[in-house]
């Protein structure tokens, strides 16, 4: 009985073989975009993992310099001497054939166990041969690939380290180093001997650091994967619409089948199972579809976030994705979890039927006017709740949960909003077919609704991210005009080169200004500090926000310092702030610049300044002004005389286009899941249109009997399609309007600490304006043919007498 | 001869293959004559009265309007043909749920640009609707419905009033009174009622009365 | 520190092999030094480490009495293992160092380790002055230049809950094991070169958990070097080093192997004079077994040397004396009665 019961059921499906796919599409689709983002996410986090596990600096103390610069090996023999038990590393960067790699140097013997994630005793590496030159380049699969031909001393893959880093012996990196007796930092075991001399005493000049628990990366990349999120999450939201609308209708056709089943005899318990089976064998199906699909979906995303991780923030990602079960089954569970939980209450109101209860498909679409109202109301109390976080809350969770706010807020206003205009359009039309047209409209409106909200959302969503974007990139290329004015800029590859370089290009230029710059640790995190010349390039261009009146001589003096938006905001600096240095020094804020892009702080002092007190600096760039039309031949030249590889002669033009196109990629990957949450909305209209369709029939034989053509019923289809996009369409201006403000004034400061102007882009929405009314126009157009082209017999079926 | 079908065939695919519903039928009505059609449920009645007021055409035969073949119109001309010259009565009144009572009421007769405010005043009046013009139709009963959807179909003055079963969902204290308005109205508009039912007492009231039996007239 | 690689280094293999014997000190010799017969050992170089041998020691034994009236025992070893026959400076260095070292209580027996890489100046031995040291643990001569340099040494080393600070002195010389210092391990000939300093008087501190104890006593010192010690079907070894009243002293020792196992021992006079016994002269025989810390262990002998009529017994001080390090064995003091009555230090491998 299970079974035939079961078989009938199914049959629906059979029947309706588009509803079946609609609600399997939609499903797919949804499950589809929040697997790709949570796998891309979920590739990110366990790549920064590895590079945070990398010798256990998540997990041990370590022992450095307070500004990071290298100690001498004898430091490391004094305090083992004293009885530390400490391990050294050294690290540092270096290039193989074009190819950029961190070079990790450990000492395999001395090693806590905490650290060690490769096993260099193994059968394949020997510890003679990782210690004597040339010695072993331990490295990720992906990396080894990326150095294929290039010269590099006898490789061996280990997938615990992450792309772009390599283990070798601490001998052998300093060797490739080129800093002979020099260290990064000691790792300390974590159980230290009772009776050891105190570390003022041994080693003076260093600090000791808690494990990273955190580590840096994971949170500056924090922003970037919160947005893939939010937008899995919305693409999930409006799928499950689909789901929903899906469910219900074929829930109502099927009243008089489940009527029949229960006359019959089949006990309503067993009933509600199959009927929850059949839901779960769906889901499942729909799920794996999505699941498979989503997997397909991050592969093609995923290098181009790599890409935007590797320039914006030096995150090494991989490009290719791996298999990751525990993503792919949440995404099934999700699937199935949200299906079941749309169905739910329909469910409910089967279990709660009485026998008898006549199918009634115009009640499910038919819903008071007081719901809507109700339910207006509920969106505004979230749209108040939205300001007020925005006005008082504070981070990342905060602004995101206002923007939510807004949006779900504004979607639930919407169904009540276009009832309004529609109320409008009817007593202002003057013909009946007008006015017919604007009651019928309202009369579909709860049974669109869902799908109508989703399409406000995703339009939302669009013009909100578009105008975001657009604001973004008028501002940024104005910028990068301000910040990258010189001509040429130059990378030396020693001080030694740096110092020649440079005298032979004073000769021969403008002006030779050098970028040298350091990387410290202030206010607990990463701060880059550079050193600038005291030059009219900078005093005439530079992007300041705000400035004391004599900035520019104060940093020229070294008795000032610049700082940049985000160092500025995070540590609610103002001018005259006092900013600590090294060595003690203190000096007062005299000026804020626009940084844009930059995730770290950054902060400028005079260039004396910055050798004084950074030594170890980098001093290998130079920015180079000279007259436009010489500067090629002065990169010749320069490269020619030095042998300077191609990168490191570069061209202002170049940079610029190098940094617009990280900017490009990154905002690519918004704009793929942009484009794809529209296809998602417009499915769910022309799902929810399908989903109508059957009733509509009921619904328009009357006005067919008294002498409207199917033609002209089908038409009238169309229209009221296009007639709600568009409705839908003005709403969404000002939602996206306000979610392009959240997203620049409230969720791009806090998660990147600077923010852009807003503009705004008027045939930006033209264009989406167009584009949502051909989505309405195709979503209405099989629906309306099927109409116009039904048999007589079929609508005059509405008036037969038995139902 | 207001309307002659002459020899009308009909039939319906089904599951189990055609179902041959009229067998060459034939009557004619004239103009502010009443003819009820009395039947078995399944003799084929109600697709009599579709194809006499143009919703279905016909297999075979011609159903001439005032002397022209309407079985040969197309679509549009059908629909045309529906909008002014006829008014559909039907047992579940069939009106449109997004419109109030007043617009129900005007609705058709303003489609085939035929309305007459004095009329619909005076219809108004007599159907007893003055205080449910601004009512939606869920919002009314049985009896109150079918007053509209008469008052839909004699607005527009069509010159066929074609009614289904009109008081097969409404009580017999109801049905009479409704059947009693409608009958009253007729001679107002000159128009010309044919009515299905299988009420023999019903049938009685009208001005001739015919019998199908088996897709055959009797 | 990495297990793996620890095992590595006694495994001292540069290319993937099997273990051989205990802790691998049965693999081949391959491109090492070997000792031959007939070599002189001269000091004070051979004091220093032998870099074209493969494994090498310093091995020093103390037997204490405490102010406080108990018995106590102290180690200090310092192992030397080759990846290669030859000293490269810096971190290139192919040698690896490890430190043992232990202090046993009549209550509990401590023991530490110490690991690094020669070349940088963690751990090695250096010559004028002599010195043996890794991380913090020393072990430096502080006899003039006239003297040798391991008549006056003070070693200190500390661990969990236990520290100690020794000065030794030497009231004999330097003794040569086997054949002037050519000390044969197994039937097939497998050799070392071999000395002790066994005449050490020892004063100075320990501290056990938290509480310092002024100790005295006696000292031995060994300094081995070979390349391959072990017959490939060797699996430990049992170590006796013996102090009697008399003045004498024994150092013997049996190497375990699927038969019967080879002994050898050398009687040393109490003017220092060495008289190696032929192989098979001693005999040992395990009186007593012990359950320590997971192991089977004999921590009661019988020893007999019938050309010296030695029949002894002997009974540790703590039978818990289970070196808590990497590779692992059974060191501690032990108290000799029977016809040459005295105290001294057992060793214990391959269990």
């Amino acid at each position: 009985m299970l079974g035939q019961g079961f078989a009938v059921l199914l049959s629906h499906w059979r029947r309706h073989k588009l509803q079946f796919a609609m609600l399997v599409l939609g499903l797919a689709l949804a499950t589809a975009l929040w697997s790709a983002v949570q796998a891309i996410n979920g590739e990110a986090r366990a790549s920064y993992a590895r590079a945070a596990a990398v010798v256990g600096q998540d997990r041990l103390e370590q022992l450095a310099t307070p500004d990071g610069a290298r100690l001498p090996q004898s430091t490391y023999i004094a305090l083992r001497t004293a009885g530390w038990l400490v391990s050294p590393v050294l690290e540092g960067e270096k290039r193989f054939g074009g190819e950029r790699l961190r070079i990790l140097g450990v000492d395999p013997v001395t090693l806590p166990a905490d650290a060690a994630q490769v096993n260099v005793g193994a059968a394949d590496i020997g510890l003679q041969r990782f210690i004597t030159p040339p010695g072993v380049f331990i490295m990720s699969r992906e990396t080894a690939e990326r150095l294929k031909g290039i010269d590099t001393p006898p490789i061996r893959i280990s997938d615990a380290l992450p792309p772009g880093t390599v283990l070798t012996d601490i001998g052998i990196a300093q060797q490739v180093l080129d800093a002979p007796g020099q260290l990064s930092r000691l790792l300390l075991a974590p159980k230290q001997p009772a009776e050891v001399r105190p570390l003022a005493q041994v080693a003076p000049g260093l600090v000791r650091r808690a494990p990273a628990v955190e580590s840096d990366l994971s949170r500056l990349t924090d922003s970037f994967h919160l947005n893939l999120t939010a937008f899995g999450f919305l693409a999930f939201a409006v799928g499950l619409f689909i789901v929903h609308s899906a469910i219900g209708l074929a829930f109502e056709q099927r009243r008089p089948v489940i009527r029949t089943l229960r006359a019959v005899g089949m006990p309503l318990r067993a009933l509600i199972l199959l009927m929850i089976v059949e839901l779960l064998v769906l889901s499942t199906v729909a799920g794996l579809i999505g699941v498979a699909l989503g997997y397909g979906v991050a592969s093609l995303l995923l290098p181009d976030v790599a890409a935007s991780l590797r320039g914006l923030y030096g995150a090494e990602v991989p490009g290719t994705l791996s298999i990751r079960p525990s993503v792919w089954g949440l995404g099934l569970a999700i699937a199935v979890t949200g299906t079941l939980v749309s169905a739910a209450a329909r469910l409910w109101r089967i279990a709660s039927m009485p026998l008898l209860a006549p199918a009634r498909p115009r009640a499910w679409s038919l819903a008071s006017e007081r719901a809507l109202r109700l339910q207006a109301v509920g969106g505004f109390v979230l749209l108040v709740a939205a300001w007020l976080i925005a006005q008082f809350g504070a981070g990342l969770v905060a602004g995101f949960a206002a923007l939510g706010a807004m949006l779900l807020g504004a979607a639930l206003i919407l169904p009540l909003a276009l009832s309004l205009l529609l109320k409008l359009g009817e007593r202002l039309s003057q013909g009946v077919i007008a006015q017919w047209f604007w009651a019928d409209t309202r009369q579909q409106l709860p049974g669109l609704s869902l799908a109508l909200m989703a399409l406000l959302l995703a339009l939302a969503a669009n013009a909100g991210v578009g105008t975001m974007v657009q604001s973004f990139r008028l501002t940024f290329v104005g910028w990068l005009d301000q910040r990258l004015p010189s001509e040429l800029y130059v990378t030396t590859r020693s001080n030694d080169e740096s110092q020649k370089v440079h005298d032979w290009l004073a000769s021969r230029s403008d002006a030779v200004l050098p970028i040298w710059n350091t990387e410290v640790r202030m206010f607990g995190q990463p701060v880059q500090v550079y050193g600038i010349a005291d030059h009219a390039t900078y005093r005439q261009h530079w992007p300041m926000l705000e400035a004391a009146p004599d900035a520019w001589d104060s940093i020229a003096s070294g008795q000032g310092v610049l700082a940049n938006e985000q160092l500025a905001r995070r540590q609610k600096l103002t001018l005259g702030d006092m900013i600590p240095l090294d060595g003690g020094h203190s000096l007062p804020l005299v000026g804020i610049f626009s940084d844009y892009g930059n995730p770290k702080g950054q902060v400028i002092v005079g260039v004396g300044l910055l050798v004084k007190l950074y030594p170890d600096a980098s001093r290998l760039r130079y920015a180079v002004r000279i007259a436009h039309d010489k500067a090629p031949k002065l990169a010749e030249d320069l490269r020619g005389t030095f042998g300077l590889p191609d990168e490191n002669v570069v061209n202002q033009a170049t940079i610029k286009a190098f940094s617009l196109k990280i900017f490009e990629r990154t905002f690519a990957v918004t704009a793929a899941l942009n484009v794809l949450t529209l296809g998602v909305a417009a499915i769910a209209i022309f799902a929810s249109l399908l989903t109508l369709s059957g009733m509509r029939l009921s619904q328009l034989a009357p006005a067919w009997a008294m002498g409207l053509t199917l033609k002209r019923l089908a038409w009238l289809e169309i229209l009221r399609s296009v007639a709600l996009a568009s409705f839908t369409m003005l709403a969404a201006v000002p939602v996206g309007l306000g979610l392009a403000w959240m997203l620049l004034a409230v969720i791009n400061v806090e998660a990147f600490g600077w923010r852009l102007p807003m503009h705004v882009f008027p045939m930006d929405w033209l264009r989406l304006f167009l584009l949502a009314v051909a989505s309405a126009i195709l979503a209405a157009l099989l629906p309306a043919l099927w109409l116009a082209r039904r048999a007589p017999a079929d609508l005059v079926k509405v008036f037969a007498n038995e139902r | 001869m207001l309307l002659d079908l002459q020899d009308v065939s009909k039939s319906y695919p089904t599951g189990e293959g055609v179902l041959q519903v009229l067998r060459g039928v034939s009557l004619s009505l004239d103009a502010g004559e009443s003819l009820a059609l009395t039947g078995e449920s399944g003799s084929g009645k109600s697709t009599l009265l579709h194809l006499a007021g143009g919703l279905d055409r016909p297999d075979s035969g011609a159903i001439l309007f005032e002397g022209r073949d309407i079985a040969g119109l197309d679509d549009k001309e059908l629909a045309a043909f529906r909008r002014v010259r006829v008014g559909l009565v039907f047992q579940q009144f069939n009106l449109i749920p997004s419109l109030d009572v007043a617009a129900n009421l005007a609705f058709q007769a303003r489609l085939g640009g035929r309305f007459d405010a004095a009329w619909m005043a005076r219809l108004t009046a007599r159907l007893g609707l003055e205080r449910l013009l601004d009512r939606y139709p869920e919002q009314l009963s049985g009896g109150q419905q079918q007053r509209v959807a008469i008052g839909r179909a004699l607005a527009g003055r069509p010159q066929l009033i074609f009614a289904d079963e009109p008081t097969g969902n409404l009580d017999e204290a109801t049905g009479d009174a409704v059947l009693e308005l409608m009958m009253s109205l007729l001679p107002e508009t000159g128009a010309a009622l044919l009515m299905v039912t299988h009420s023999m007492r019903l049938a009685s009231r009208l001005g001739r009365r015919l019998h199908l039996a088996a897709g055959k007239l009797g | 520190m990495n297990v793996r690689v620890l095992l590595l280094l006694l495994l001292m293999m540069a290319t993937p092999a099997l273990a051989q014997g205990f802790a691998g000190l049965g693999g081949d010799a391959q491109g090492f030094a070997v000792p031959e017969r007939g070599v002189a050992l001269s000091f004070p170089q051979d004091h220093d480490a032998h870099p074209a041998y493969r494994i090498e020691w310093w091995y020093l034994t103390a037997n204490l009495k405490g102010a406080d009236g108990q018995d106590y025992g102290a180690q200090w070893t310092l192992f030397r293992s080759a990846l290669a026959p030859e000293e490269r400076p810096g971190w290139q260095s192919p040698q690896l160092w490890m430190g043992h070292a232990a202090l046993t209580a009549p209550q509990r027996h401590y023991s530490t380790e110490r690991v690094g890489r020669g070349g940088v100046g963690q751990a090695g031995v250096t010559l004028a002055p002599f010195s043996a040291s890794i991380d913090d643990w020393n072990m430096t001569s502080r006899a003039p230049v006239s003297d040798d340099a391991l008549s006056a040494l003070s070693i200190n080393a500390a661990g969990d809950g236990f520290s100690y600070n020794l000065n030794l002195d030497a009231k004999g010389p330097l003794v040569l094991q086997g054949d002037h210092g050519y000390s044969v391990k197994s039937a097939q000939g497998q050799a070392s070169f071999y000395y002790s300093q066994p005449f050490y008087e020892v004063a100075g501190t320990i501290t056990v958990d938290g509480k310092e104890i002024a100790v005295t006593g006696q000292a031995w010192f060994d300094h081995e070097w070979s390349s391959q010690p072990l017959a490939k079907d060797q699996t430990g070894w049992d170590w006796f080093s013996f102090r009697f009243a008399s003045g004498e002293k024994l150092m013997g020792f049996r190497l375990r192997d699927a038969g019967d196992g080879f002994t050898s021992a050398t009687w040393i006079a109490a003017d220092g004079t060495s008289e190696p016994q032929p192989p098979g002269a001693l005999t040992v025989t395990p009186l007593a077994w012990s359950d320590v810390k997971g192991h089977r262990v004999p921590v009661q002998w019988k020893l007999a040397l019938p050309a010296k009529g030695l029949d002894v017994t002997t009974v540790p001080v703590n039978a818990d004396a289970w070196m808590d390090t990497q590779v692992s064995y059974w060191e501690g003091p032990v108290r000799i009665a029977g016809t040459h009555p005295g105290q001294g230090y057992v060793e214990m491998t391959g269990y």
